[in-house]
Parts: C-alpha cells; sequence; structure tokens
C-alpha cells in the first residue's frame, strides 16, 4: 500500500494564458516520467480543439513520481482544471479532488478576474494555494509587483513565490519542492467505507465510461461492488489503475489519499455524474460528500444541419459526444425556416462554440445555429409555470401573466482608465451597480448584478474592445428577476421565419428588431423581387428594412466558345443557391440566421 | 443533334491568334503583345496543327471564326498560309461563314484583300465606343476615324458582312452617350452589331483601378435603350447580346448556342467534340512543342453525360431570342423540357421572367436581365 505521507495532490489555477499547460508539462518532464522525446507540446490537453484555443475543456489526471532533494520518492497527482466561467462547477470538483493548489500568475499582467475566481473556489475548498510567478523571463515582467498584489489582494504569502519560466524551464524545481513542502498529505481511513469523488469522467468505446475518482475513505478494486450515492447506480468493478501521461494504468487497488479511475462496464456519463460520491454497495459510507449539484445548462440554441439530408449524422455526432458530456443536452425540434433540427443547451457561450466547432471539425458537419437563448420561466395566467428554452413556444401573451428572466453576479476586473467604457456598458446591458474596489492604484473590480441574456449576445467582444483587451470577467447565476420582456419576431416577405424570433428586454427591442433587420438586409441577396424585412412584436411593426429586388445579373461574352467558364459560374451560382434556406419564397443564405448573433459588431 | 451522334455532322472551327498590339486594359483573355519571331514561330506550329487536326476529323466544315487577341495584327504572308492550310486540311462547306475578327488601326487595305482572296467572307471590328473618352480608358489603341478608315478598307476588298463590337455600362457613361454611340455606329454600313455590357474582370487593370460605373437602373435603361435603337434602325436582337440586319445572325456564334460540335485550335483554343468539351493547353512553349500531335494539346476535358448537354442546351438556347426549340431538345434526348423543368417553367412563367410558347421556351424581356440566375436553375 502507498504511503499517503509521499502523496501530493494538487492541481494548478490560473488565468487563460497565464501558463498552466505549460508549467504542467514542465512538471510532468522535470519529474522524468517521461523523455525530451515524448513529450507533445502541452500534454494534458490532448484535444486538438483545446489547443488551438489555448484553454482546457475537460479536467484530466496524470499521476508522476518526484524524488525530492530529500532523497525521498513522492507520488504527485497533478489535476488538471478547466479555466472558463462555464466550466465553474466542475473546476470545483476538480479543487475538491486536491489537496492544494499551485496559483500561477503572469509576472507581466498580475491577478485577473479569472484568478480571483478560482483562488476563491480553491479556498472554499480548503485547499493549501501557494503562489508562483511565471514568465519572469518577459521583458515586461513585474515580479515584485505581482507579488505585492497577490498579498493584498488575495491575503496569502507570497515572498518565497517561485519564480519561474514555464517556457523556458527556469526554476521548476522550486515548484516541485514547494509541492512537497506546503501543500500537505492526504488524510484518510484505507479501512474505513469507501467514499470516492468522481471529478470526471470520459467515454471509452472498449471499457464504457472511466470514471476520474479521489479516495477519500476505504479501498476500491476489481469486483468491488460500488453505487452512486447521488444516481443510486451501481456496478461492478471491472478495473482500477492511476493516470500515466496520456495513458491508463492498471493497477490492485486504489485506496483513501489515492488519484485514479476506474471502469465498471458503465454505458452512460449520466450515470457517472461529475461531484457524486461512489461507495461500497455492501459496506455504504454514512453520507454522501458536500457539494454535488447536478449541472443544468444555462444557454440554449438550435443546432441544425445546412444540409437537411445529413439530420441523421447530426444526431448520431450529438449522441457521442454526449458520451463524454453529460452537461449537453439535446432534443429534436422543427423550424419552419430550417427544418429539422435539435435544440441543445449548453453550461454557457463558450461550451456551445467549443461544442459547435467539434460538430464541424471532427463530424464534419456544416451547421446553422440559431440566436442563443437562457431560460426564462414564464408564468402563466392559469398558475402554471413553463421553462421556455425555444422563443417559438412562447404562449399567447394573453396567456402570459409575467415572466422572469436569469440574474448573474458579474465581477469585473479592468484597469481604471477602463472604469468609465465598462461601466457604461454594463448599463446598456440592464446591469445594476453593486460596486467597485480598487485591487491596486490602477486596477479596479467592478461587482454588478446582470441578466444573463445581456451576457450570452456579445457582452465577451464588447467587453474586450471597450478595454483594449484588458478586462476579463466572472459570473455566477443569482436568481430570477421578473422583467420586462417581449418576443421579437423578424419577418420576410412578410412570413415570420421562426428561426430568427427572440425575446428580448422590452426597452431594447426597438434598437435591436432596427439592428437585426439592417443585418438581414445586406446578407439576404436580391433576389426577382423586392423583399419587406419587418421586425415585429405580436402584430406590430417596429421596424423595417428593404431588399429591392435584382434588376441585373447577365453574363455576357462567351470568349472563343469557352462554354466551360460559364458554365463553372453559373454552377457556383447553383452552388450558392444551395446553401440558401427557403423561407415562403425567399431564399435566405445561412449565414444569415448565425449573422444576427452578433449585431454590435464594428 | 441529338446527343451522342457523332458522324455526318457538320462542324465549326475556331482558330486562336494570341497576340495584339497592346493589352486592352479590361481584357482577361489569353492574348500578349507579339514579338515578329514569336509570331513566326507561332503561325508554324498553328499550321502543323491545322493539318494535323485535319487528318483526324472528317465531315464538312460550316464556319470559321478566327479570334484573338487581334489576327489582324498578323502579316497578309502570314494570315495567307494559316487559311491556305485550312483550305487544304478541311472540307469547307460551300457558302461556309469564314470571320476574321479585326481591331481598328492593324486592318490595312492589303491585309483586307489578303483576306478577302483567302476565301473569308465576314469581318468583326473591335469598335467598343466612338468616343475618345471611352476608347482611352479602356486602352483601346485606335480612335473613331481609325475604325472609319478600317471599314472603308473592308468595304473596298469587297466585304459586305461586317460586324462591330461596342461595349455599354462603361465607367463614366452617360445614356445620352449610350444613345449617341448607337446610333452613330448603326448608321454604318454594317450588317451586326454585338453589344455587351462592361464586366470588370479581376486581375485586370481596370478592374484595380476605374472611375465610377453607371448606377444599375442606368445599367438596365442602357440595355433597353439598344434594343430601342437597334431595332429602329433595322436591326434584330436574336440573342442576349447580338443584334443584326435581316438574315446576317453570327452563324458561328448561334452554332455555340445551338451545341453544334467545334474544334478549336491554336493556343488555349476551346473545343466541343464527341460530347467532350476541352481546351488547348495554354502555355506556348508547351504548344509551339505539341502543336503537330493536337491530342497532346488537349487539357480540361469533360465528357458530358446526357445531362450535362440537356443542361447546356437549356442554358445556352436561353441566350437566345427565340429561344429553346421544344421540338429541338425532344428529338435531341426524347423527352420535352416541360417534363424535366416543370417547376422551373412553372416558377418563372408565373413570375413573367420566362415565356413558354407552343414551340419554343425563352426569357422575356424581363428575364433578360436576370438571366443568369435563371440560367443557373436549368443547370441538372
Amino acid at each position: 500500500m502507498t504511503d499517503q505521507s509521499k502523496i501530493r495532490n494538487f492541481c494548478i489555477i490560473a488565468h487563460i494564458d497565464h501558463g498552466k499547460s505549460t508549467l504542467a508539462d514542465r512538471i510532468i518532464e522535470k519529474t522524468g516520467l517521461l523523455t525530451e522525446r515524448e513529450m507533445q507540446d502541452q500534454i494534458l490537453d490532448n484535444m486538438e480543439l483545446e489547443r488551438e484555443r489555448g484553454i482546457t475543456i475537460k479536467s484530466q489526471a496524470v499521476r508522476v513520481v518526484y524524488k525530492a532533494r530529500n532523497g525521498e520518492e513522492y507520488i504527485f497527482n497533478l489535476i488538471d482544471t478547466p479555466g472558463h466561467v462555464d466550466f465553474n462547477y466542475e473546476v470545483s470538483r476538480s479543487l475538491a479532488a486536491c489537496d492544494g493548489a499551485i496559483l500561477v500568475v503572469d509576472a507581466a499582467q498580475g491577478i485577473e478576474a479569472q484568478t480571483l475566481a478560482n483562488v476563491y473556489l480553491a479556498l472554499d475548498n480548503d485547499l493549501d494555494v501557494f503562489p508562483v510567478i511565471n514568465k519572469i523571463d518577459l521583458p515586461s515582467a513585474q515580479p515584485e509587483r505581482v507579488i505585492n498584489e497577490i498579498e493584498d489582494i488575495i491575503g496569502i504569502e507570497a515572498q518565497d513565490a517561485p519564480r519561474i519560466s514555464a517556457k523556458t524551464g527556469l526554476n521548476i524545481e522550486d515548484v516541485l519542492e514547494q509541492v512537497v513542502e506546503r501543500i500537505p498529505a492526504p488524510k484518510g481511513d484505507p479501512k474505513a467505507p469507501l467514499k470516492a469523488l468522481i471529478f470526471d469522467s470520459v467515454y471509452d468505446s472498449y471499457k464504457g465510461v472511466i470514471v476520474f475518482c479521489r479516495l477519500m475513505d476505504g479501498t476500491v478494486r476489481k469486483g468491488t461492488n460500488i453505487k452512486m450515492m447521488a444516481t443510486g447506480f451501481t456496478a461492478e468493478v471491472v478495473e482500477v489503475g492511476y493516470f500515466g501521461a496520456g495513458q491508463f494504468i492498471p493497477c490492485e487497488e486504489l485506496s483513501a489519499g489515492m488519484v485514479g479511475y476506474l471502469t465498471a462496464s458503465i454505458k452512460n456519463v449520466r450515470d457517472t455524474r461529475v461531484g457524486d460520491t461512489v461507495t461500497d454497495k455492501n459496506r455504504p459510507c454514512a453520507e454522501a460528500l458536500p457539494g454535488y449539484k447536478k449541472v443544468n445548462p444555462m444557454v440554449y440554441c438550435g443546432l441544425y444541419p445546412a444540409d437537411g439530408a445529413r439530420y441523421g449524422d447530426l444526431r448520431d455526432a450529438l449522441e457521442k459526444l454526449q458520451l463524454n458530456d453529460a452537461s449537453l443536452f439535446y432534443e429534436p425540434e422543427t423550424s419552419v425556416a430550417l427544418g429539422f433540427g435539435f435544440r441543445c443547451g449548453f453550461l454557457g457561450l463558450l461550451h456551445l462554440e467549443i461544442i459547435q466547432e467539434r460538430l464541424e471539425r471532427e463530424y464534419n458537419l456544416d451547421l446553422v445555429t440559431t440566436a442563443p437563448s437562457v431560460i426564462y420561466k414564464v408564468h402563466k395566467t392559469n398558475g402554471e409555470v413553463i421553462d421556455l428554452t425555444n422563443p417559438t413556444n412562447l404562449p399567447d401573451p394573453s396567456e402570459i401573466e409575467y415572466m422572469e428572466e436569469p440574474i448573474v453576479k458579474a465581477e469585473i476586473m479592468v484597469t481604471t482608465e477602463f472604469v468609465g467604457s465598462i461601466m457604461e456598458l454594463c448599463q446598456e446591458r440592464r446591469g445594476q451597480y453593486q460596486g467597485m474596489e480598487y485591487m491596486e492604484e490602477t486596477r479596479a473590480m467592478l461587482r454588478y448584478r446582470l441578466p444573463l441574456n445581456e451576457i450570452i449576445y456579445d457582452f465577451f467582444d464588447a467587453l474586450k474592445s471597450r478595454s483594449r483587451g484588458y478586462a476579463s470577467l466572472d459570473y455566477e447565476l443569482d436568481g430570477y428577476e421578473r422583467s420586462d420582456l417581449v418576443k421579437l419576431d423578424i419577418l420576410v416577405n412578410k412570413e415570420e421565419v421562426d428561426a430568427l424570433s427572440f425575446i428580448v428586454f422590452g426597452g431594447s427591442a426597438y434598437e435591436r428588431g432596427r439592428k437585426m433587420c439592417e443585418k438581414l438586409k445586406d446578407e439576404i441577396p436580391r433576389q426577382m423581387f423586392e423583399i419587406p424585412i419587418q421586425a415585429a412584436i405580436g402584430s406590430k411593426i417596429i421596424a423595417r428594412e428593404t431588399v429591392k429586388a435584382l434588376r441585373k445579373d447577365v453574363l455576357a461574352k462567351c470568349y472563343g466558345g469557352d462554354i466551360s467558364r460559364k458554365k463553372k459560374l453559373l454552377e457556383k451560382q447553383k452552388e450558392g443557391k444551395k446553401r440558401m434556406r427557403q423561407v415562403g419564397n425567399v431564399e435566405i443564405p445561412q449565414k444569415a440566421f448565425m449573422s444576427v448573433l452578433k449585431l454590435d459588431e464594428n | 443533334m441529338p446527343y451522342g451522334q457523332l458522324k455526318d455532322t457538320a462542324f465549326e472551327i475556331y482558330i486562336h491568334i494570341p497576340f495584339c498590339i497592346k493589352k486592352c486594359l479590361y481584357c482577361d483573355f489569353l492574348s500578349a503583345p507579339a514579338s515578329g519571331e514569336a509570331v513566326g514561330r507561332y503561325v508554324d506550329a498553328l499550321i502543323k496543327e491545322i493539318k494535323a487536326a485535319g487528318k483526324q476529323s472528317g465531315g464538312r466544315v460550316s464556319s470559321v471564326f478566327v479570334g484573338g487577341g487581334t489576327p489582324t495584327v498578323l502579316s497578309e504572308a502570314h494570315l495567307t498560309a494559316i487559311f491556305d492550310a485550312l483550305h487544304a486540311s478541311f472540307r469547307l462547306e460551300e457558302g461556309a461563314e469564314i470571320t476574321v475578327e479585326a481591331n481598328p488601326g492593324t486592318l490595312t487595305a492589303g491585309k483586307a484583300r489578303a483576306l478577302k482572296e483567302a476565301g473569308v467572307n465576314r469581318l468583326s471590328l473591335g469598335l467598343q465606343s466612338v468616343f475618345l473618352k471611352d476608347l482611352r480608358m479602356l486602352g483601346r489603341i485606335h480612335t473613331f476615324e481609325d475604325f472609319l478608315i478600317s471599314l472603308d478598307h473592308a468595304q473596298n476588298a469587297g466585304f459586305r458582312n461586317i460586324n462591330a463590337d461596342l461595349m455599354f455600362a462603361l465607367p463614366g457613361q452617360t445614356r445620352k452617350e449610350w444613345e449617341q454611340c448607337l446610333l452613330r455606329t448603326a448608321a454604318l454600313p454594317l450588317t451586326h452589331i454585338s453589344a455587351y455590357s462592361l464586366i470588370l474582370e479581376e486581375n485586370t487593370p481596370l478592374y484595380r483601378n476605374h472611375p465610377p460605373l453607371p448606377p444599375e437602373d442606368d445599367e438596365y435603361a442602357m440595355y433597353e435603350d439598344t434594343n430601342d435603337i437597334l431595332s429602329a434602325c433595322g436591326f434584330t436582337q436574336y440573342e442576349i447580346s447580338n443584334y443584326a440586319r435581316n438574315g446576317f445572325p453570327c452563324r458561328h456564334n448561334l452554332g455555340y448556342w445551338k451545341r453544334v460540335p467545334y474544334l478549336g485550335l491554336g493556343l488555349g483554343a476551346s473545343s466541343l467534340w464527341q460530347e467532350t468539351r476541352y481546351k488547348n493547353t495554354s502555355d506556348m512553349p508547351s504548344y509551339l512543342e505539341n502543336a503537330q500531335a493536337p491530342l497532346r494539346l488537349q487539357q480540361e476535358k469533360e465528357y458530358l453525360t446526357r445531362r450535362d448537354a440537356m443542361s447546356e442546351s437549356m442554358f445556352l438556347g436561353l441566350r437566345l431570342t427565340q429561344g429553346v426549340s421544344k421540338k429541338a431538345f425532344q428529338k435531341d434526348y426524347g423527352i420535352a423540357p416541360e417534363v424535366i423543368y416543370a417547376p422551373i417553367i412553372k416558377k418563372y412563367t408565373e413570375t413573367g421572367l420566362l415565356n413558354n410558347q407552343e414551340t419554343h421556351l425563352s426569357l422575356t424581356r424581363k428575364g433578360i436581365h436576370v438571366s443568369n440566375t435563371i440560367m443557373a436553375e436549368f443547370l441538372l
């Protein structure tokens, strides 16, 4: 049995781009588990997409062996955490699987909103946190300033913080030594009833679901009858093991304090929810670990195959993605304009974008996405309350008593020179000012309550563009509030286009409607007749534009009988038509459905 | 011609001369300024190709069109040699239409006589505009007066079937100017006028740098003016951009729209031969090397299936004012066009863009303006 005092379970927390993955790579490299040749650039981020975006989507873990300066060998379980607010819950469960955390702060940029959010999350989970100052090789590095900032803002001691360059490998040993010294060894009784925290799971077509867990108490081995305490799912363990770099290494047993995986021929990740407690069915622990919650999608949108014939392919792809992503929700829906597709639920906008990209890239699907929507609570006059995820399903106004929308608590960190423009942005987006704190002379933390629906359109983009990229945002759901909401419909050539309907704050309806019409006017090519584009609330038209009729479209000379060239041009024209959706008599390019998602461009 | 019928059919010949004195600013066609030696080598190669192709293809030739570039940059001797080779290698039908393109300034009295003697019976002159400002803007090397002189040479040499090319919707052009251009051209001893709206092609100097184009509504009106003015002057429109006096439509061009087979000879020339479309190489060294073996020149070969051929019959035939003959279509493909294209025909007949007459399918005046959109839908 492994000596608990020689185990260190920890994670790395950092703002995006502050060098978390690079540090993880160096740790793996320095602990000698892999030769340099075997090193992929960033081992923990093994999904192609993650690498391109420079962020980590799914948490993963790796076990390495470190021979410390005191001559002892230590087992490090490094648990990687996603770095985005959409995955906040997953982050919190990953943190709960650790005993300590390395806080990586960029020596040039200092603390960001996301950093703070994650540090607080770590402290909430009783983790011991020690800071590391990264990128000290940058000319713009100001380690002293950043150290003071860490002490002032977070209140943890930072004078001893290793000053490193994860990129060049400078001072990585200091980090490893501090892991041994400053992160506590796990506790827990290997003989007590089994109590293990699920912090992630992936689906493997041979082994079924592979459950990533941290053992708090007890021991699990092949043949153990396990039970998931929240879902009630039971199964017999087929294999246990730990995480090599990029591979699963089976072992005899996992005991209290260890991090590893188990498989039990589980068919569906929904049975192995992140945050759930695994126990022994025959000898259950007294109570489950705290903190479990079922994560629910926050943002919904319609996904449709560009080519209607690929509906089946889209369904299969969603099914496969869901095997690995219990938070992805989908159900079939039909749109008059877009045909057969799915209403999908996501943790947030980034999650939506990631799924969309994976569908397009890994499954080679061409998609049309409708405007994202939050879940509105519609209180009907008959006392019924419905959760509205698709604007099309909004009941008749006469049946609606009132509506509520989700509100978030947002924290925005920004340099003081942009405070004014960010406050203005928040005000435009119906934000309620909650306060502002100065982190240091030049930086402030703004606190706002904002309707989630104002955030999911283009808030991130607006935030970045109004702060020259310096503002960072963190938010969490903070309940529902009654609000003046209306459904805005778009009529193209007098016909309502269901896929373009959306719910909007009454006060913004005119502005939004006008912008939609303008945008659509640019996106819909001129056709044989004049096309009115109108925005309407109920039967009231609030904005209108017109696409003029096409007057000229003639190909002139066919030089020297070069018919092929002419034919190619016509074929191109025909191809373009294929990518259009027919709504009544009008052909609407698929691009048009997407273009309305970003109305505030330029 | 019934699809797939290969034997006993008359065909057309197109000969490409890829040289000019100076490339026009709007031109993206295969041509380059000529140097004496290069021209000589090209004509030698062309003659080899003509001879070799003549051996391989039997049958009668119904029309010949020599285009460019500017064929009349060639010397009298070169022109004569090419036609000698042509007559020696192919069986030209009696009364076959033989056209040569000529640009004002390059057609001398001597060349006009040489062409006439070589059996040429039709000339196509590139005028483009009667106004100097337009000609300069387009990068043309001649004036309206040069055109009149060339026309005079042509007539003196005995040519009676002469076309002039005009262009409208030019940058900076007004409706009034176009009207003047048409009236002054129509007053000349011409049998045929081609009037194309200027298409700015990418990769041309004019595309990159030009005065503002007339607004779309003006372009629309100019097209309508063309028909009104020319018909008042005795020209009848028979194709999207072509107008002719009675009995003088260009037979060679009609052949393209009716899918008569044609053999393209010379650099980059296109052919429709045995239901296959292909092009000769556009690479001069490779052309010079392989001209005696025409098969080696062929590129971008595309075999046309029955569906391809049907699509072509429609989108090419709709260019003609008369339209697509239902009877001919039925004869060529064994099926009526109304059967294959029922929904499209219905859609465009209802919207007033297509005429579905008893014998023909044709574009309406309204339909001509948006012909691309309609033709694209006839692709199968």
